[in-house]
């Protein structure tokens, strides 16, 4: 393997893994609040065909990607309704939405089954890309690549250094103490579980607008549910999220390259491997037992209702 | 009463419908891709619509896309077998088991399994020669490639597949003695964005020219981004890569489709192996790239020629595989049979096929 081949495979690494991140950035918010959502699987494909819809229709990207996150967030508020307000069980609830989202997405996207976009081109940074190696790998990629670098930043900044990312982790560790103090709970939550669609809208956009750029059927392929993985992974810390992104993007294109390099491993076998290295690390992850280290919210998937407090 | 009398004059059309229409016959099709894949599933339903387009209301066809191999796709059948369909088309390889299965329990029921090599009473095959379709390509490839690396997106290790990689091989040699074959399983017919990683993969490592035998056109998406060129594949996909785009092997299913709902019809069906290429003109090679050179457009056309009229048959020996066999004897030529269970490298290809 000469160097020009890794920097190539490093490049892809960093595209294959980018839905991933986005869509796994949006759920470690929602989950920071404690709400776990299961239909990060059907919130992607309505992004993605919505996404293509609107850019197909109009010839405009941008507006394409900003309707696959007004979409996302749709679907999201269809969730947050049913288990904030209804209070109806997350994970019940997450697997319809699932289900519900890859089903409509077929429907409303049948007749634009095998067009074509243009896509978004890579635009090279000035100076930055020109860096040896580096600068081919992490500066030479699509505006939402670009996105989904400034989304980590911002969400490390908030999550870590901000008011409001204290009052997620309050709301996540101890709703009832976090309504003590005169923090809204669910409104919060709300907003987490929107924000979390609106990024799963934007990750599958990436998927029908960069990646493949057209629409098919369940196009996501279980992407949504290794993003899942992916923030026990990370052990909901958002930087780790997007090394793990990057690493299971590596993982699920190795395969390809190894094979094509004419080392006779079974494909099936490493086709596995990024679901190995899931399985691996939650292995490694809950052998710990002390349990306040996984930093898993405290109420994860447990319900609040205000009115019990009174 | 004016409810009554449109009740009864609705009762009364619907008598009239049922006694004008003679029993049409019902012809059932089993996809395992979209219909909008414009790859192979897509070529399928234009051959089902190529049947209603001929017979009229004398056909009445039905189809279920998307259908998984395996488990899901028997029952699948079993439904279309319920819904009094007459004869089904199973149109994918992971067809076969579920369909003899099925058959058995149907046997009134006309069975046409794509691909496969099991046959029963009321179960008959049907395969493409795409090899020779492959034959013009590997030829083309040959002729073409730069960088002398032929990338092939492969699908399943099945015989079809294998035979095809290998024709693809021994055809560029007959024009470019240094090419060699870069393979990369994906497991699947139809996953763009694999087949993308793929592309991509097989391109990093200094392939120029792509073949695949998966059904999407992001294979082709994909070397048109990056300057190289790929072939379509079992339909017309020139429109995804104006500049990428070679030619593209079509498969033409309506004259076969026609022929077989003609002879249930007639009652003089019986379960056969049906093999048919460039000569019965169900593979056709369509939209040849006006940016070819003009001495690869003029060997398109002659290697063409050369298959179809027989002149040229690829599996034709002395063959040896990759382990040094000799897997076809000098001056003999395999038979279908044979050419359904090849399950060998040809001697020059590396690595071994996953089993």
């Amino acid at each position: 393997m000469d160097a020009d081949l890794i920097v190539q495979i490093l490049f892809a690494a960093i595209k294959t893994g980018t839905p991933l991140l986005f869509i796994a950035l949006g759920e470690v918010i929602c989950e920071k609040t404690g709400v776990l959502n299961l239909g990060q699987e059907g919130m992607m494909l309505m992004g993605a065909v919505v996404g293509f819809l609107a850019a197909y229709s109009t010839g405009n990207m941008g507006f394409g990607v900003i309707a696959a996150m007004l979409m996302g967030s749709i679907m999201s508020l269809i969730f947050a309704v049913l288990v904030l307000h209804v209070g109806a069980n997350q994970v019940a609830t997450g697997l319809a939405l699932t289900i519900f989202g890859t089903g409509l997405s077929a429907f409303v996207g049948a007749d634009y089954v095998g067009k074509t976009l243009q896509g978004f081109q890579p635009i090279a940074i000035p100076v930055l890309s020109d860096i040896p190696y580096l600068g081919r790998i992490i500066f030479n990629h699509d505006i939402l690549v670009y996105f989904s670098f400034f989304m980590t930043g911002l969400l490390i900044f908030v999550v870590n250094k901000t008011r409001l990312g204290l009052t997620i982790k309050a709301v996540g560790e101890n709703p009832n103490a976090a309504n003590a103090i005169g923090i809204k709970v669910l409104k919060v939550r709300y907003l987490a579980v929107m924000f979390g669609g609106a990024m799963a809208g934007i990750s599958g956009a990436y998927m029908s607008l960069v990646y493949t750029p057209m629409w098919v059927e369940g196009m996501t392929s279980g992407r949504g549910w290794i993003a899942l993985a992916l923030v026990v992974f990370a052990s909901w810390r958002v930087g780790r999220i997007m090394l793990g992104a990057y690493l299971f993007g590596l993982a699920s294109i190795m395969h390809l390259v190894l094979q094509g390099l004419g080392l006779s491993i079974s494909p099936n076998l490493l086709a596995m491997l990024p679901y190995v290295a899931t399985v691996v690390v939650m292995v490694i992850i809950s052998a710990d037992h002390f349990k306040e280290k996984l930093l898993a919210p405290r109420s994860l998937g447990k319900p609040f209702n205000p009115r019990n407090m009174a | 009463m004016k409810l009554k009398s449109l009740l009864v004059g609705l009762g009364l059309l619907a008598g009239a419908s049922i006694a004008q229409a003679e029993d049409p016959l019902k012809v059932g099709f089993v996809y395992v891709g979209p219909v909008g894949d414009l790859g192979w599933s897509y070529e399928h339903d234009l051959g089902r619509k190529g049947l209603e387009a001929h017979f009229g209301d004398k056909v009445e066809t039905t189809f279920v896309e998307n259908v998984e191999e395996g488990a899901d796709s028997e029952r699948v059948i079993t439904q279309l077998a319920k819904a009094g369909n007459d004869l089904i088309f199973t149109t994918s390889f992971g067809f076969m088991n579920p369909t003899i299965k099925v058959a058995k329990r149907f046997p009134k029921v006309t069975f046409e399994h794509a691909t496969g090599y099991k046959r029963s009473k009321n179960v008959g095959t049907y395969v493409l020669r795409t090899y020779e379709g492959r034959y013009v390509s590997g030829v083309t490839a040959g002729m073409m490639t730069k960088t002398n690396k032929i990338g092939y997106i492969a699908s399943f290790p099945i015989p079809e597949v294998i035979r095809d990689i290998n024709t693809i091989y021994m055809a560029a040699k007959t024009v470019n003695p240094d090419v060699e074959m870069k393979i990369v399983w994906v497991n699947t017919w139809y996953d763009p964005g694999k087949e993308t990683d793929a592309a991509n993969a097989l391109m990093d490592q200094g392939v120029d020219i792509l073949v695949q035998h998966t059904d999407s056109p992001a294979p082709l998406i994909a070397a048109e981004k990056r300057g190289m060129r790929a072939f379509g594949q079992a339909s017309d996909m020139s429109q995804f890569a104006p500049e990428a785009h070679i030619f593209s092997v079509r498969d033409n299913w309506a004259p076969y489709y026609i022929s077989i709902a003609d002879a249930v019809m007639k009652g003089t069906w019986k379960p056969q192996d049906y093999w048919g290429g460039f000569k019965e003109e169900i593979l056709t090679i369509e939209s040849i790239n006006p940016n070819l050179p003009a001495d690869v457009k003029a060997k398109i056309s002659e290697t063409y020629a050369a298959v179809k009229s027989g002149e040229i048959k690829p599996f034709t020996g002395p063959i040896t595989d990759n382990k040094g066999n000799l897997v076809v004897k000098a001056g003999y030529t395999l038979n279908d049979v044979e050419l359904a269970q090849v399950n060998w490298y040809v001697e020059g290809i590396e690595g071994e096929i996953p089993r």
